[in-house]
């Protein structure tokens, strides 16, 4: 499924988080926002996920306007995992997984056959069947990730949007993490915009890469034309030296904050 | 199996609601036969049958019967009101007694009570207006980009505390037209009979309908309101329909037996604790619950001090604490 962003201008009250944002994420790719704190990643994740209204701009999936769209529609095609998401602990694996379930459902939400082989293949994918019958409130934070990642892939979609998936994760389930999202994409053609902080994670994952800085998108392109020590003095303010590993994935290594430009002026 | 598992299964759940209901109707056939007059099991079965004119029959029919059925629909919608509002608050203290849905329904009733008295039938609609005012207006102080929890209970606590020392001022001023103050404060069925009834049960009705059929939405609106959101739900009709729904049931039920307290509050957390937190499991089992509590807890109070008797409100809260710290000690529990 293919995204187009247009001239989006967000906010919250008065003000402006996101001024002019322009983005294509095409078919069967993956993409992942990169910028500092604060420069709207988050936000611009949101109004194309329909949790926040844009002030202008466009939201087009395949051609269609997201915010016009039929809400229950919109979640068979397009699922969205938050940053912050909370969930009683009481609740099992196998529940949560049914959660995704319900824009496919009316009333009570009670699921058919074809419900529980969807939840049923789902948990087999991200590893977690023998896990089902446990609570949250039991699960480790890599496997609580998957469980609610597993949540959104009940929806069937096919663009999912990821918020930080990796944070508070030690290194090993960051790692399952992108790279069950890298199966996904590969054997379900899922299409993925995500937003990440570690640079290297990103480059190794990610198809293209975007960076946003001061409400507005900087540079778009593959990993290899993004990981540059002049990209990453403008959008980070940090030195750094770029190497290519064996596999040909570009990572960084940073060695020191870069003076800002403006401070130099005064 | 063990019970953990099977408790969570849907044959599980069900047969605990099932259980629940067979307790239910254990308490009623106990609290039938104790009071002034005792009579014998076999006594009450032959009457409820045979229906004669005789001296059981009226305090059957007219006195006990009533006043158990009603304390039934009180405590099942006073309980599903607190489910429904723990859930759409995400906030376990939620209950319509402690952040004013209650008080907000009295404080109304009472003023078309003494303001309107010909008009009856307005009581409860008058009472949900006030209700559910009050689950509005607390929502909206605690909300500042989110609602915070604590925030939550904070202004709840503060405007049933307002709310209430009002209602009780118009009581206190209008001793000789309304009832008692402490019978409104505390919660009582004393002298409820077949008005009563008629009066709410057709409203409790409609709101338990309600919450059943958007149990499932409260499960989703549980997950938060991006998450809910980003599922397809309409979080904001949702919440106002349940926030009606919630403030419909405690209004019915303050409307005939004031200000009951604690029942919204555990008997959610009793039921959560026994078949887990999905409602529309939960629901039911916390409506039987609480039917099971404030039953329980009137037969108690009628027989108590006999011939005199205590407020169902008193005993209540005597006898409810207790049992909920001990389940909540017990069970290794998150709301």
């Amino acid at each position: 499924m293919k995204l187009e962003v247009q001239e989006l201008r967000a906010g919250y009250g008065a003000k402006l988080v996101l001024d002019g944002v322009g983005l294509t994420v095409p078919e069967g790719s993956i993409v992942t926002l990169l910028g500092p704190n604060g420069c709207g990643k988050s936000t611009l994740l949101k109004v194309i996920g329909r949790l926040l209204k844009p002030k202008s701009g466009n939201v087009l999936l395949d051609g269609k306007a997201v915010h016009a769209c039929d809400t229950a529609a919109l979640a068979r095609r397009m699922a969205i995992l938050p940053q912050l998401h909370h969930a009683s602990g009481e609740i099992t694996v196998n529940e949560l997984v049914g959660f995704g379930r319900f824009p496919h459902r009316t009333g009570l939400g009670v699921m058919n056959a074809h419900d529980r082989e969807v939840v049923a293949e789902v948990l087999r994918m991200t590893r977690l069947t023998e896990l089902r019958n446990r609570r949250i409130a039991t699960l480790s934070g890599g496997e609580r990730q998957r469980a609610w990642i597993a949540m959104t892939l009940a929806q069937q979609p096919q663009l999912l949007l990821l918020d930080e998936p990796t944070t508070f994760l030690d290194i090993r389930c960051q790692f399952e993490i992108i790279e069950l999202v890298r199966d996904l994409n590969r054997r379900l053609g899922l299409t993925v915009l995500m937003v990440l902080h570690d640079l290297n994670l990103a480059a190794r994952c990610s198809d293209r890469l975007v960076t946003l800085k001061d409400r507005k998108v900087r540079h778009a392109g593959t990993p290899q034309e993004i990981l540059r020590p002049e990209i990453l003095r403008e959008i980070f303010e940090i030195e750094a030296e770029i190497t290519t590993g064996k596999d040909g994935v570009p990572y960084f290594i940073p060695t020191g904050t870069a003076r800002n430009p403006q401070e130099d002026r005064q | 199996m063990s019970f953990k598992t099977f408790s969570r299964s849907h044959a599980g759940r069900i047969s605990i609601n099932f259980a629940l209901l067979a307790l239910l109707c254990l308490a009623v056939l106990v609290s039938l036969r104790f009071g002034s007059l005792r009579l014998g099991f076999g006594q009450i079965l032959e009457t409820l049958w045979c229906r004669s004119g005789d001296i059981p029959y009226q305090i059957i029919f007219n006195i006990r019967l009533p006043r158990i059925l009603l304390g039934a629909l009180v405590g099942g919608s006073l309980a599903v009101s607190g489910a429904i509002l723990q859930g759409v608050m995400r906030n376990p203290l939620a209950a319509p007694g402690i952040i004013g849905v209650s008080a907000g329904g009295g404080l109304a009733g009472i003023l078309v009570m003494l303001a309107l008295p010909q008009f009856g039938h307005l009581l409860v609609p008058a009472a949900f207006a006030g209700a559910l005012a009050t689950a509005v207006l607390v929502y909206l102080l605690a909300w500042k980009r989110g609602v915070n929890p604590v925030r939550l209970i904070l202004s709840g606590v503060a405007v049933a505390g307002m709310l209430g020392a009002f209602s009780s001022t118009i009581l206190l001023l209008n001793a000789d037209k309304a009832g008692g103050v402490l019978d409104f404060s505390i919660g009582t069925l004393s002298a409820r009979s077949w008005p009563q009834i008629e009066q709410v049960w057709l409203y409790m009705a409609a709101g338990f309908a309600a919450a059943m059929l958007m149990s499932n939405k409260l499960n989703i609106l549980a997950l938060g309101d991006e998450v809910a959101t980003g599922l397809g739900m309409r979080v904001e009709r949702i919440r106002l329909l349940l926030l009606a729904t919630a403030a419909l049931l405690a209004a019915a039920s303050v409307s005939v037996a004031g200000l009951l307290g604690f029942v919204g509050l555990i008997a959610p957390h009793i039921v959560r604790i026994l078949i887990g937190s999905d409602n529309r499991y939960l629901l039911p089992g916390a409506a039987l619950f609480g039917a099971l509590m404030v039953v329980a807890c009137d037969t108690v109070g009628r027989m108590a001090m006999d011939p005199s008797e205590l407020p169902v409100g008193v005993i209540m809260s005597l006898l409810g604490p207790p049992f909920f710290l001990w389940l909540l000690r017990r069970h290794n529990y998150e709301a």
